[in-house]
């Protein structure tokens, strides 16, 4: 039976992600009524620290903050509701033959680095990040904005359309030319452009396909390279890093700083259905049965969810539907979080070398890549996975007790359906065991160390975040799903067919990435259409 | 720790010690050290004044070893240089020096360096930046290689009027006989030297190419023969001081690299920086002719000056301005100094047509620290020719002993 709470709030946000949070955030500064509704006993969808083992702290979706604009952080004052980024050292990719390619921060000391592997690539490495700096200041502006519509008439279209135009035709023609090239080329192809050695190419390849059912040598895994470098931009110090006590402290901060502005979080309020009436939602439905009456609804569910999932169809028109059905949102990416009883071991790095503390791989070719990407194709877990794996315990002590360790492994690829079947707890076990076996090939003591481990299938994100396929971006990062075409051509603008009804996710531009900034221009689109500033 | 033969590795001592580093540590009384394209140098080693003055007075050791060179030989090599650089390479005869730049397909300005014509097809070419990728890819189609030698090679600057003086007492029997721009081989007590009289100075002076294994008794022999006539050794303020007022240019301070600009308008053809004199239109295609030769037809929008500036406060990063009042702004300054030799306040700057002219009038906006309050000084600068100092002896062969 339906009781209805007789409270009507202004906004209902579903889904206590960081970005509903943010979009949250900025509506209740305005001044309005928000309330926040989550499934899960607790905040922070994808960006949570779990204390799953002893008093080991577990980043166990996210791992990084390295796209969260600081803009957001400044305006909803997360540094003050306890928020505290902080840097970490340039990693390294181990070699098959022992050797390795370390990315130090040093810049004489990288030169030297990859001279080991190619004179030329040393210096060629200077040019591609121009390059990539280049592009970089021409996306990150458009971040934090609307895109235009580019059919559409309307004033803000048209200077929204023009401001674009401008800023790419200040870019100069070469560069022009570079940017059409770079948001549609495969990230094998860019790279080839400025480098020679295979681990060279190897190593900056990576970012190219976390998160991304594309490989390597896909049309269009250049651009996700570039969207993984956006936040290493940034002038202000201190903006890539490590959430310190873990990435719920984002989600945490977000709490207080909406709390403090007179905003809610309700956890553990599944919602059924979002209500529409006469055209226009009015509220949310939970499973419990209790109704919740609001103005607007916000939903930060990635776009299959929200449309197909948790609303009726006769509300929604068939041509945009048909379109939500064919967004690309497959899941790829699984998750290891591993308690180790202490540092273990990697002999391919250097004693005093920093490495540790930074991100570290094990994929030393392109091709090998690739492969790993022809086992999701073909409905398998990668034999030889491409792995993102960090130990953010060196850094903040806050994530485990001195000497032990918390190590975050993110896997590529992993399918989200397998070939043979289901997940059962027994392939889950078996594709833990393969990345574990692939990282114990470089490291001998590590298995012997393993006190405690999670193994994260897209199957169990999905069940557990609610993000369809386990897709960690609400949908690929590819050309055809960007700007003004993310989620669905005609709806890039946070608007959806119901009238009320708005998306805050990263299923929306600027796409995912615990960046905040589709929930941060969310927020602003619902706030102009009542009327409100800002 | 290493042990004490093993070099400490490039991740915990990212920038190298040049041949020279033992001497060096030992003099530099400020043990300032700042890095270099890659190496650890000394900025200072007594006062910027003192060694300042060394050059133009007396005589001056500044080590080089950091300036990126590349050996580039094969049967095509002069025909490779020729595409690459703006100058005609085929008027270089063995035995000389040549100050070159080179440019990408639309003329903006990669580098500035030095080309050593030590063979028929044989060179060396001297760069501040890092060039491999560049000249790697710009020798597809040629026989020609190319190879970075900088760590092969220690290169010691010795400059001032009493240094030809000292080289030949050092045992470099001829050296005066080299004219500006030629190079030589001695044989410096069973130490092959290379000397080049070329130089950042702008005075009379030398540059000397040895072995590795040679630097340090080189240098001690060096200072030796100098002691009675004023050598002494010296950092890179010193030097900046003298290129200014020489009107040579810097990279990353006067100018920065096509290959390394992020923003528009940040790149400046050699045109721009005043370097037309080394473009020759009428040699053979090199690279980014098309681009210059449209630049020249349409003339420019901005120039790199010479500025004699009023007063005597250096003109540090200045807002250059059309109006005394500071509403149209024209320009900037790249490098300010006062210059204790010509008694004038003297500046380079990037100015806006039509402000680049000889003898225009611009305005300057100084701000200066005085016991920690900041006060602001419009003052008038002009635009001048440069160089600002350019002494006879810096050509005169043979040179005077002192």
């Amino acid at each position: 039976m339906a009781t209805t709470n007789s409270k009507r709030h202004d906004v209902i946000v579903i889904g206590a992600g960081h970005n509903g949070l943010v979009a949250a955030c900025y509506m209740a500064r305005a001044g309005l009524d928000v309330l926040v509704v989550e499934r899960n006993d607790y905040v922070g969808g994808a960006t949570v620290s779990r204390n799953l083992f002893e008093d080991y702290t577990y980043s166990n979706c996210s791992y990084v903050c390295s796209l969260l604009r600081p803009e957001i952080m400044r305006a909803l004052e997360l540094p003050r509701f306890g928020l505290q980024i902080i840097p970490y050292d340039g990693g390294c990719t181990m070699m098959n033959d022992g050797n390795h390619l370390a990315l130090y921060d040093n810049h004489d000391a990288l030169r030297r680095e990859i001279a080991r592997h190619s004179k030329r690539d040393a210096e060629a490495y200077d040019r591609y990040s121009r390059d990539v700096i280049r592009q970089c200041k021409f996306i990150r502006p458009l971040l934090m904005r609307e895109p235009p519509d580019p059919t559409s008439f309307k004033p803000r279209d048209l200077t929204e359309l023009l401001y674009l135009g401008q800023r790419f035709h200040n870019m100069g023609e070469e560069r022009m030319y570079d940017t059409l090239r770079f948001w549609t080329m495969s990230a094998a192809d860019f790279l080839d452009e400025y480098f020679e050695s295979e681990i060279v190419k190897a190593h900056f390849a990576g970012s190219s396909i976390i998160g991304t059912a594309l490989g390597p040598r896909s049309p269009g895994s250049a651009y996700v390279l570039l969207h993984h470098y956006m936040g290493d931009i940034d002038e202000t110090v201190g903006a890539w890093g490590f959430a310190r006590g873990g990435m719920g402290a984002v989600s945490s901060s977000l709490t207080a700083s909406l709390q403090a502005s007179g905003g809610a979080v309700r956890t553990s309020a599944p919602v059924e259905r979002i209500l529409v009436r006469n055209g226009r939602s009015c509220g949310v439905a939970l499973t419990s049965g209790e109704e919740i009456a609001a103005k607007v609804v916000v939903s930060n569910m990635d776009v299959k969810r929200t449309f197909l999932d948790s609303m009726d169809a006769e509300h929604l028109p068939e041509e945009f539907l048909k379109a939500v059905r064919r967004f690309k949102i497959r899941g790829s990416s699984g998750k290891l979080n591993i308690a180790l009883e202490r540092l273990p071991q990697f002999p391919s790095i250097p004693d005093g070398a920093p490495s540790i503390r930074g991100d570290l791989h094990i994929t030393d070719t392109i091709e090998m890549m690739e492969r790993a990407y022809d086992d999701w194709k073909e409905g398998r877990w990668s034999q030889a996975p491409y792995v993102d794996m960090l130990m953010p315990s060196q850094i903040d002590p806050t994530m485990a007790a001195d000497g032990k360790h918390y190590m975050s492994v993110f896997v590529q690829y992993c399918p989200y359906e397998l070939a043979d079947g289901p997940w059962t707890d027994d392939k889950r076990q078996a594709f833990g065991n393969t990345v574990i076996d692939a990282i114990a090939r470089h490291s001998p003591d590590f298995k012997s160390l393993i006190r405690h481990a999670e193994v994260r299938t897209p199957w169990d994100i999905e069940q557990e975040v609610g993000l369809t396929e386990g897709n960690i971006f609400q949908g690929e990062l590819t050309m055809d799903q960007l700007m003004f075409n993310r989620p669905v051509p005609g709806y890039a603008q946070y608007r959806t067919p119901v009238k009320g009804l708005y998306l805050s996710g990263s299923s929306t531009h600027p796409g995912g990435g615990v960046m905040g900034a589709p929930g941060a221009n969310c927020a602003r689109r619902v706030l102009t259409d009542l009327g409100r500033s800002a | 720790m290493a042990a004490n033969n093993t070099p400490v590795p490039h991740y915990l001592k990212p920038l190298l010690d040049t041949p020279f580093h033992a001497r060096a540590r030992v003099l530099s009384q400020n043990d300032s050290f700042v890095p270099w394209a890659g190496y650890s140098t000394v900025d200072v080693f007594t006062t910027a004044e003192q060694e300042y003055f060394a050059i133009r007075n007396a005589a001056t050791l500044f080590d080089l070893t950091p300036m990126v060179k590349y050996r580039i030989n094969g049967s095509d090599a002069e025909r490779y240089l020729n595409r690459l650089v703006t100058r005609d390479v085929r008027k270089l005869k063995v035995g000389r020096v040549s100050y070159v730049v080179w440019c990408n397909d639309s003329g903006h300005l990669i580098d500035d360096g030095t080309i050593f014509r030590l063979g028929p097809q044989d060179f060396r070419l001297c760069t501040a930046e890092r060039q491999l990728d560049w000249l790697l890819d710009s020798a597809i189609g040629f026989d020609v290689r190319v190879e970075e030698v900088t760590e092969d090679i220690a290169a010691l600057a010795v400059q001032g009027p009493t240094s030809c003086y000292i080289l030949k007492k050092f045992g470099l029997a001829g050296v005066e006989r080299l004219k500006p721009f030629e190079l030589a081989e001695f044989d410096a007590a069973g130490r092959p030297v290379m000397v080049s009289r070329t130089g950042f100075t702008g005075d009379l002076g030398y540059e000397l190419w040895m072995r590795p294994e040679h630097a340090l008794s080189i240098w001690d022999d060096l200072m030796a023969a100098g002691r009675t006539r004023g050598l002494r050794a010296i950092g890179s303020q010193a030097l900046n001081m003298a290129r200014i007022e020489a009107g040579f240019l810097m990279p990353n301070v006067d100018f920065v690299s096509a290959e390394h600009t992020i923003r528009m308008n940040r790149d400046r053809t050699p045109l721009e920086l005043g370097l037309g004199w080394l473009v020759d239109f009428d040699k053979p295609h090199f690279n980014g002719r098309r681009a210059l030769l449209t630049q020249k037809a349409s003339g420019l929008r901005r120039l790199l000056v010479g500025l004699d500036v009023d007063g005597n406060k250096a003109a540090h990063n200045a807002l250059l301005y059309a109006d005394e009042a500071g509403n149209h702004e024209v320009g900037s300054v790249t490098s300010a100094m006062w210059s204790p030799t010509c008694k004038r306040n003297l500046a380079l700057a990037i100015l806006d047509a039509p402000h680049h002219a000889i003898g225009s009038k611009v305005w300057a906006d100084i701000y200066l620290n005085r016991e920690l309050v900041w006060e602001r000084r419009m003052v008038a600068a002009h635009v001048v020719e440069r160089p600002f100092f350019a002494p006879d002896r810096r050509r005169q062969t043979p040179p005077a002993d002192r």
